[in-house]
């Protein structure tokens, strides 16, 4: 008999359960806040079973009167969905893009999708204000049609202009393209002035309007875009050792490089379409998820997805409860609160970054 | 069981000829050393053969041009170090390492036990057991250089090719590691090509050198035959004298000329 034990196999950075557990959590922890917390404060317990009561299957009273009822199903729901939505998103195509671009520094808008879906909107905003297309506003097809552009441009001009394939040509295709689709919006909004104040509330972001019509319209690219990053968390991770190696590895690196922005770039324009411009989501949450975990994309990707999702939702919470009845542009929230919490963060862990 | 031939190699980089028509054959267990000048295009040369630069000339193992191959069927023969290696600081060694496996996933599939197992078993063999979960950034520069070495292994591909596998290194570390990679290629059988700035550390370990300059093989053959005073001389612009040490291997001395 031999008792010898068999040597243990090394374990690879893996998602493990407990980051996962967290995450949710937390996550479900935030969107309770979102529900409960607002104009009208509704029972948390009452929350819970007004949503178990929607389930099939199930009847349980939930005590809430009617009016209540549809601030919680007309209003909180579908808003507080759509920021999980646009956070989750916006957090997982920085940290895809941060991936492809090997930088840390990288953020969804970083190749034109700001800029782009900035000039959509503020064509619309501008030229045929509160136009609809079978009872849908325009802005947001618009803005996504906007981003999708901006950043095709930027690929389009990095691609034929760049020698070998790699990322600093495209960089600065980004950065052409975005100053050129910003000075195009600026000389619009020059000639009509009166169009101000629309643009300047859409570009700080707003959740305000959110409806289950504009979930129904961003949700099926956002799930094909998440679902398609989600599954290149390794091929990232052997992008890190950059192409020359990855090609040593037997990956086509240009091509997964495509497949990663464009997924990415899918789940920018989705985000864009429906809340604005949000800033900071994107770069913190993924470097918070680093700090806090590991390193490999395996890891950062789903969780940077949870955790976008958790910090918008209750970034919203605070942008509509701060200077009530008033909101705050969620996009000053993020940043006004993100900031300081990302800077305590960087001081708590001295770690050095991934 | 691997034979590595180059034939007319030729590369050109930005429309600029910079290796011309090298041509070099390498034997299973056997090691070729590239060694030359500053600019002499040995990366260049060793980044072509790995297939990561469009080239003229074929790169053949056993007879199979290496061109033919898809990226993932040569990453299975070939395996590739660079002079300077992407070494991500926050990436764990177990993590690197496993990178080795590559060639042998899935386009989305994840490491099974078997690429663990290989994994485990380098990781023993390189004497890395005891950082496996370190980070990369937290690596001593031999330690680093023995990881590189440890993913290409990984890579179980009978061809090695390996820019300068000691830059950076103390002489203590590149010994270790150069007498590490002659017991591997002479217990595996592995086909290795490395460039080598040291000519006597290239004496010293190779069973063959190339001498490349501007892009072309000036010499080729035993290291006793190509380090001589006077080829060094040519080619380098260098005043040496060139010793026999007792196994018969050149040991190169630098001559101060004043």
């Amino acid at each position: 008999m031999s008792d010898q034990p068999a040597p243990a196999l090394p374990r690879p950075t893996g998602l493990r359960w407990y980051w996962l557990l967290g995450a949710v959590a937390v996550l479900v922890a935030a969107t309770i806040v979102g529900l409960v917390v607002g104009a009208v404060d509704l029972a948390p317990q009452r929350v819970l079973a007004a949503l178990l009561d929607r389930l099939p299957l199930v009847a349980v009273d939930s005590g809430l009167t009617p009016v209540q009822e549809s601030v919680l199903f007309e209003l909180r729901l579908p808003r507080v969905l759509i920021a999980a939505v646009v956070g989750g998103a916006l957090a997982l195509a920085g940290a895809s893009y941060q991936g492809v671009f090997r930088n840390p520094l990288a953020d969804p808008y970083l190749l034109g999708a700001a800029a782009g879906a900035g000039l959509g909107a503020t064509i619309v905003l501008v030229y045929a204000p509160g136009m609809t297309v079978g009872g849908a506003g325009v802005v947001p097809a618009a803005a996504f049609a906007g981003a999708i552009c901006g950043v095709g441009l930027a690929y389009g001009l990095g691609a034929t202009t760049g020698r070998s394939g790699g990322t600093a040509t495209l960089l600065l295709a980004g950065i052409a393209v975005a100053s050129f689709l910003t000075a195009v919006q600026t000389f619009v909004l020059q000639s009509r002035t009166e169009a101000l104040q629309r643009v300047y509330s859409w570009i700080l972001g707003q959740l305000g309007a959110a409806s289950w019509s504009d979930l129904g319209l961003v949700l099926p690219y956002v799930l094909i875009s998440t679902g398609t990053l989600l599954l290149h968390g390794r091929l990232l991770d052997v992008l890190a050792v950059g192409d020359d190696e990855a090609a040593s590895l037997g990956i086509r690196a240009q091509r997964v490089r495509l497949t990663v922005l464009v997924a990415a770039s899918l789940a920018t324009a989705s985000a864009v379409a429906v809340s604005g411009l949000i800033g900071f989501v994107g770069i913190v949450v993924p470097h918070i998820v680093r700090r806090l975990t590991a390193g490999s994309y395996r890891v950062v990707l789903p969780l940077s997805l949870l955790g976008g999702a958790a910090f918008l939702v209750l970034a919203d919470v605070v942008a509509r409860t701060a200077i009530a009845p008033a909101e705050l542009p969620i996009g000053v929230v993020t940043a006004f609160v993100g900031a300081p919490f990302f800077a305590a963060l960087l001081w708590i862990s001295r770690r050095a970054i991934a | 069981m691997s034979r590595l031939i180059l034939r007319a190699l030729t590369v050109a980089l930005d429309g600029r000829e910079v290796v011309h028509g090298v041509s070099a054959e390498v034997s299973s267990g056997e090691w070729l050393a590239v060694i030359g000048p500053n600019g002499a295009g040995k990366s260049t040369m060793l980044r072509a053969a790995a297939g990561l630069l469009r080239h003229g000339g074929t790169v053949e193992i056993d007879g199979v041009p290496v061109s033919g191959l898809s990226p993932r069927a040569r990453a299975r023969r070939v395996a590739y170090a660079p002079q300077v290696p992407a070494m991500p600081p926050g990436m764990t060694v177990v993590d690197y390492v496993l990178l080795g496996r590559t060639p042998y996933l899935g386009y989305l599939a994840r490491e099974g036990r078997r690429d663990r197992e290989v994994a485990a078993s380098v990781l023993d063999r390189l004497d890395l057991g005891a950082v496996t979960g370190r980070q990369l950034g937290a690596l001593s520069g031999g330690e680093q250089q023995r990881v590189v070495l440890a993913r290409a292994l990984a890579q179980q591909a009978d061809v090695l090719l390996l820019d300068e596998p000691t830059t950076a290194l103390d002489i203590g570390h590149q010994q270790q590691v150069l007498e590490l990679l002659d017991r591997l290629r002479l217990d595996d059988g592995l086909t290795v090509i490395s460039s080598l700035h040291d000519l006597t550390v290239a004496g010293q370990y190779a069973d063959a050198l190339l001498l490349l300059v501007d892009g072309r093989a000036v010499a080729t053959g035993r290291p006793a035959d190509v380090l001589t005073e006077a080829t060094v001389s040519t080619h380098y612009g260098a005043a040496v004298q060139v010793s026999t040490g007792e196994d018969g291997r050149p040991l190169v001395h630098l001559v101060r000329r004043s």
